[in-house]
């Protein structure tokens, strides 16, 4: 019906075209702009998944791209393409905005202005994935900021405000070193544009840096130290993580399914996407380092989650921890002596993909489970939970199947990523291969507890018994359309694969041709070539 | 040798055929004074509202600047770039920019007077008078050629300026800040004025465009700072430079800026907070500008004095934004953001200087260093183009909430946001413009900004500081530009609090003029940017 370019432009303006017509709405037509935001949605989604239908990996190449010119003098262009890596993050977006409007039929409170937030976000979130000039990338980056800020701020918990300017401090901060950055490579690249200005175009940035003559080592160093910092406040890892369980603690149910589900995947998405292409030798030489804050994150966010008594702020934290394994994933980068190539890296890389998808679909799911059961009973003190598997069979029925995705049961979405990752980082180095396994022991630990505490037991003794009942149609929708995805990537990884394979390995060659081709300063011993 | 009356002659000729016609926007200007003083006595006339006389003043500057721009910019125009009145002012892309510019600050700045009520009836005549004349001055200091014009600019713009703080008479704090600003104005002043008298004194002349080439005759070569005579040039730049610090309230010349704000009408102090920073921006720029010159002595010294300038404009920045924590008055708050911005906007001027005066060996990086330091006058002119509109945003609103709730105290700004929506929607948009958040104009202003500095890091390592301070300063001023918005939209309405309500046309209409034009600004840049940057190659390289 449409050509992939209109497809890609129509999936990041949509939802801005809705959320306009919505200021024309009536304050009290609520239930209208309900509706009228979940038809957005579901249309956003519907174009997501046409986009996906027309996808062939050919060689893994950025494709379709669209670049009109937007500040001339400044190189500036809007440019926008897709690969698997981009796409598959596109249609999870597409899924996780639609079952969270879905949730977001209990918010009562200035429902307009909700609603026309929600709407801008998923342009926001959208124009990330899709960027592929940096300073367009860095503009869509930072709208998202608006909305969430207020999303928190207004519809939040108590401490609404508090987490609102945590998040909102954390990630300018991070926006603003990942700018110094780009005005780094726009200035080191002026040679090579032909015109003496810079190019913001990340597809040559990363062509030039795989080049390997282009940018010093030095500025890639530099460079990548900012924009991990930048991303890694989104991912969230180790110790830039502070914000996340004060956001997802005082955020509304529908807000922490999509913080949690979408936006921490930008901070991955940002490493693959710029962070590493832009600077292959600043990722090799930070690799350790890499590799070791990720096991970090994975042990301490699980220990941390093992603390918690408060529901909504173990998931959180459980967050922290499976966002490890996508860092991990991601760093493990070993080039073979034998063959000159990186095959476990790859493997690693698909690991940390297919994490993200994962994660972006159990953790809504975990966040949609509290929930539930703080609608209910207004609490959610994990010692004061207790028998809902009685009341609330259903329900129950359905948060474990979540929770056990969470956990990484083998046949659910959790699995395959884990695997992936820890197999591939045994490779890389044995102590921190064992480490990152053992948080798997741990993961188990916590979620199993939790689960014991909420669902098991003879009897809930917490306040407000008279309140349980069984989940309406509207709750056991967005149970299913979240349980429906655990178990088909779990069962069929390849719905993944097939699209990000291809991709991934493009990127690995040309991120090994690029630390190769880079020229190494003196005294540099090849950590690598082992 | 010509005979004393074939100058006179010929200076009447170049009086009356091309000055009085380069200079008319602000003899336009001064005509609309007269009429309204006679309006005032005159009994014929004295139903004429004076608003709507100083509009049409204002309309017919702006209508004349904008044609001669549009001259000046197009090629093969009417108008060639020339100085006028015997050297005294410049007529060029750049004064013209900003006379443009400050008339249609002046129109803007009317209309809010006309929306608010301030000034009544009765005081009307007086207060336009004070508020065109102050614009003429800074149209001055925007096309001042010569130190003597250069002072006369700088006073013009500030005696009205100290009336204009001081007029609602009856108010104790207002007054109180008038002569705080008289004080601290007419010291600054007196300091100028010296540094003025011993630079014309020491080369012979007042004339900018000469001063380069005359300082580079005194100057002693090789002696640094140590040889009196250079030691005086740098102690009459630093004094000229104190009296135009003061008029941008730069570190540590701020004092009277809050004060002052707090007194004054915030109709006023949005007025003073944008215009007098232009003008003397612009001023700032052509001092800077004006030891250009072949001499390495004369451009080591204002290398230099450039990278002072960008540590005042880093200690600026921290210092407005820290202390704007702090406030309870909006007011206030604004007062010290306005200090902020001054000093990113020095940082740009710092590093035109940096770049500018920067000692290359090989010609191409200086051709390189030139063609950076025109992204410093790019980067300047949009900055303030996008401050007008976000600035008087801000302040227009505070004044049109103020006539609501009687109030200008941040605490009573609770939970606005569902009462006068598109108020806080404009202020939404100005305070998000102010950090530097996208699609604002405001990020991209501050981007060109940061641009130009990191290009400047590559001639000294102190940039890579006012950089890395510069940065650090949008996640400071974070913390208090998002009370406003939490005030508005978090905090709940007190009970009991006065229901405000607004009628949308007029005031909904002006405001969302001022407002969308920053989102404007940050979506389709390109434009502005391109004008801005042949203004700047114009200034810079005379092409």
């Amino acid at each position: 019906m449409f050509s992939p370019e209109v497809l890609s432009n129509l999936i990041i303006f949509v939802p801005t075209i809705f959320a306009v017509c919505l200021i024309f709405a009536d304050k009290a037509a609520v239930e209208f702009m309900r509706v009228w935001t979940l038809v957005g949605t579901a249309i956003t989604f519907a174009l997501t998944v046409a986009l996906l239908g027309t996808y062939t990996p050919g060689d893994g190449g950025i494709q379709q791209v669209v670049a009109k010119e937007w500040i001339s003098s400044w190189n500036i262009y809007y440019r926008i393409g897709y690969d698997g890596i981009s796409l598959t993050l596109v249609v999870l977006t597409g899924f996780v905005f639609l079952v969270s409007m879905l949730a977001s039929w209990g918010i009562e409170k200035h429902v307009k202005g909700y609603l026309i937030l929600f709407l801008v976000l998923e342009t926001g979130v959208m124009g990330v994935f899709f960027a592929l000039d940096f300073f367009l990338f860095y503009v869509f980056w930072e709208v998202m900021l608006l909305p969430m800020y207020f999303l928190i701020g207004i519809w939040g918990g108590p401490r609404r405000e508090y987490a609102a300017i945590k998040f909102f401090l954390y990630t300018l901060f991070g926006g603003v070193l990942m700018l110094i950055a780009m005005l780094m490579y726009f200035f080191a690249s002026a040679s090579m544009t032909g015109n003496g200005i810079g190019s913001f175009n990340l597809l040559d940035l990363a062509k030039w840096a795989a080049q390997g003559n282009v940018f010093s080592p030095g500025l890639q160093v530099a460079g990548f130290i900012l924009l991990f910092i930048g991303f890694a406040i989104k991912v969230p890892t180790f110790p830039f993580h502070t914000w996340l369980p004060d956001a997802h603690v005082e955020a509304p149910t529908p807000i922490s399914m999509i913080l949690a589900g979408v936006l921490l995947k930008l901070g991955g998405y940002g490493i693959i996407r710029v962070a590493y292409p832009l600077c292959p030798y600043g990722a090799q030489y930070a690799s350790y380092a890499l590799v070791a804050i990720g096991v970090v994150s994975i042990v301490y966010g699980a220990f941390a989650a093992l603390a918690q008594t408060d529901f909504k702020r173990m998931v959180a934290y459980s967050s922290v921890s499976h966002m490890g394994y996508v860092l991990v994933g991601i760093a493990v980068w070993k080039i073979s002596d034998v063959t000159g190539t990186s095959d476990y890296w790859l493997m690693g890389m698909s690991g940390a993909m297919f994490q993200m998808i994962a994660h972006g679909v159990s953790s809504p799911g975990m966040f949609f489970c509290v929930g539930v059961i703080y609608d209910r009973v207004h609490h959610r003190d994990l010692n004061q939970f207790g028998g809902l598997t009685g009341l609330m069979p259903r329900y129950s029925g359905m948060a474990a199947v979540i929770f056990f995705a969470g956990l990484g049961l083998p046949g659910l979405c959790g699995f395959i990523g884990e695997v992936f990752v820890v197999l591939s980082a045994w490779n890389y180095s044995k102590t921190l291969a064992i480490v990152s396994a053992s948080g798997v022991i741990l993961t188990a630990g916590y979620i199993l507890w939790a689960l014991q505490r909420v669902y098991l037991g003879p009897e809930y003794k917490g306040p407000h018994p008279e309140a349980i009942t069984p989940m309406n149609s509207r709750e056991q929708a967005i149970g299913w359309a979240l349980i429906v995805p655990c178990f088909a990537l779990g069962v069929y990884p390849n719905f993944v694969f097939d699209y990000t394979d291809k991709p991934m390995a493009k990127l690995v060659r040309s991120l090994n041709e690029g630390y190769q081709n880079t020229p190494k300063p003196h005294g540099d011993v090849q950590t690598t070539q082992k | 040798m010509h005979d004393i009356g074939s100058l006179v002659v010929h200076m009447l000729d170049e009086t009356t055929k091309t000055s009085v016609r380069l200079f008319a926007p602000e003899l336009v200007l001064s005509g609309t004074i007269v009429v309204m003083l006679l309006c005032r006595i005159l009994p014929v006339v004295w139903r004429i509202p004076t608003q709507w006389v100083a509009l049409a003043g204002a309309f017919t500057a702006f209508a004349w600047t904008l044609y001669q721009f549009d001259q000046l910019v197009t090629p093969g125009g009417a108008l060639q770039a020339k100085s006028f009145f015997t050297g005294l002012l410049m007529f060029d892309q750049f004064s013209t920019f900003f006379r443009m510019f400050l008339s249609l600050f002046l129109i803007l700045t009317i209309t809010l007077t006309v929306l608010t009520g301030i000034p009544d009836r009765e005081d009307g005549p007086d207060f336009y008078t004070l508020l065109i004349g102050a614009t003429i001055g800074m149209m001055i200091m925007a096309s001042a050629n010569h130190l003597l014009m250069v002072f006369i600019g700088v006073e013009m713009t500030s005696v009205p300026s100290y009336a204009m703080v001081g007029f609602m008479k009856g108010r104790r704090k207002s007054s109180e800040a008038a002569l705080k600003y008289v004080v601290y104005g007419a010291g600054a002043a007196g300091v100028m004025l010296y540094g003025i008298s011993l630079l014309a004194g020491l080369t012979g002349t007042g004339s900018l465009p000469d001063m380069a080439e005359r300082l580079s005759m005194i100057v002693a070569q090789g002696k640094g700072i140590g040889d009196p005579t250079n030691r005086t040039i740098v102690l009459a730049s630093l004094m000229v430079l104190v009296g135009l610090a003061f008029k941008l309230s730069v570190f540590p010349f701020h004092f009277w800026c809050p004060d002052a704000f707090e007194g004054a009408a915030a109709e006023v102090a949005g007025f003073l907070s944008v215009a007098s920073k232009a003008g003397a921006f612009a001023l700032l720029v052509r001092f800077g500008l004006a030891f250009s010159g072949d001499s390495k002595e004369v451009s080591s010294i204002a290398f230099a004095l450039g990278i002072g300038l960008g540590v005042l404009g880093a200690a600026t920045a921290t210092f407005g934004n820290l202390s704007a924590y702090g406030q309870s008055n909006m007011k206030r708050l604004l007062a010290y953001s306005t200090i902020a911005h001054a000093g990113y906007m020095l940082m740009s001027v710092s590093a035109l200087m940096v770049l500018r005066f920067s000692k290359h060996a090989n010609p191409e990086a200086v051709a390189e260093a030139n063609a950076a330091s025109l992204s410093c006058i790019e980067g300047l002119m949009y900055y303030l183009f996008v401050y007008l509109f976000m600035n008087l945003g801000a302040f227009a609103i505070v004044a049109l909430i103020r006539n609501q709730i009687f109030s200008e105290e941040l605490d009573d700004y609770n939970g606005l946001g569902t009462q006068c929506p598109v108020l806080c929607f404009g202020m939404t948009i100005c305070v998000f413009s102010l950090i530097g958040l996208p699609p604002m104009g405001g990020f991209f202003a501050k981007f060109a900004i940061f641009y130009s500095v990191f290009k400047a890091t590559s001639v000294h390592w102190v940039m890579w500081f006012v950089l890395g301070v510069g940065a650090i300063n949008t996640v400071f001023s974070l913390f208090y530009y998002i009370r406003i918005l939490k005030a508005m939209y978090i905090k709940p309405r007190p009970e009991g609090a006065r229901k405000v309500s607004y009628d949308l046309m007029p005031v909904g209409l002006f405001v969302l003029m001022i407002c969308l034009p920053v989102l404007g600004l940050g979506l389709f840049p390109a434009r502005f940017t391109e004008t801005f940057h042949h203004v700047a190659s114009v200034l810079l390289t005379g092409r």
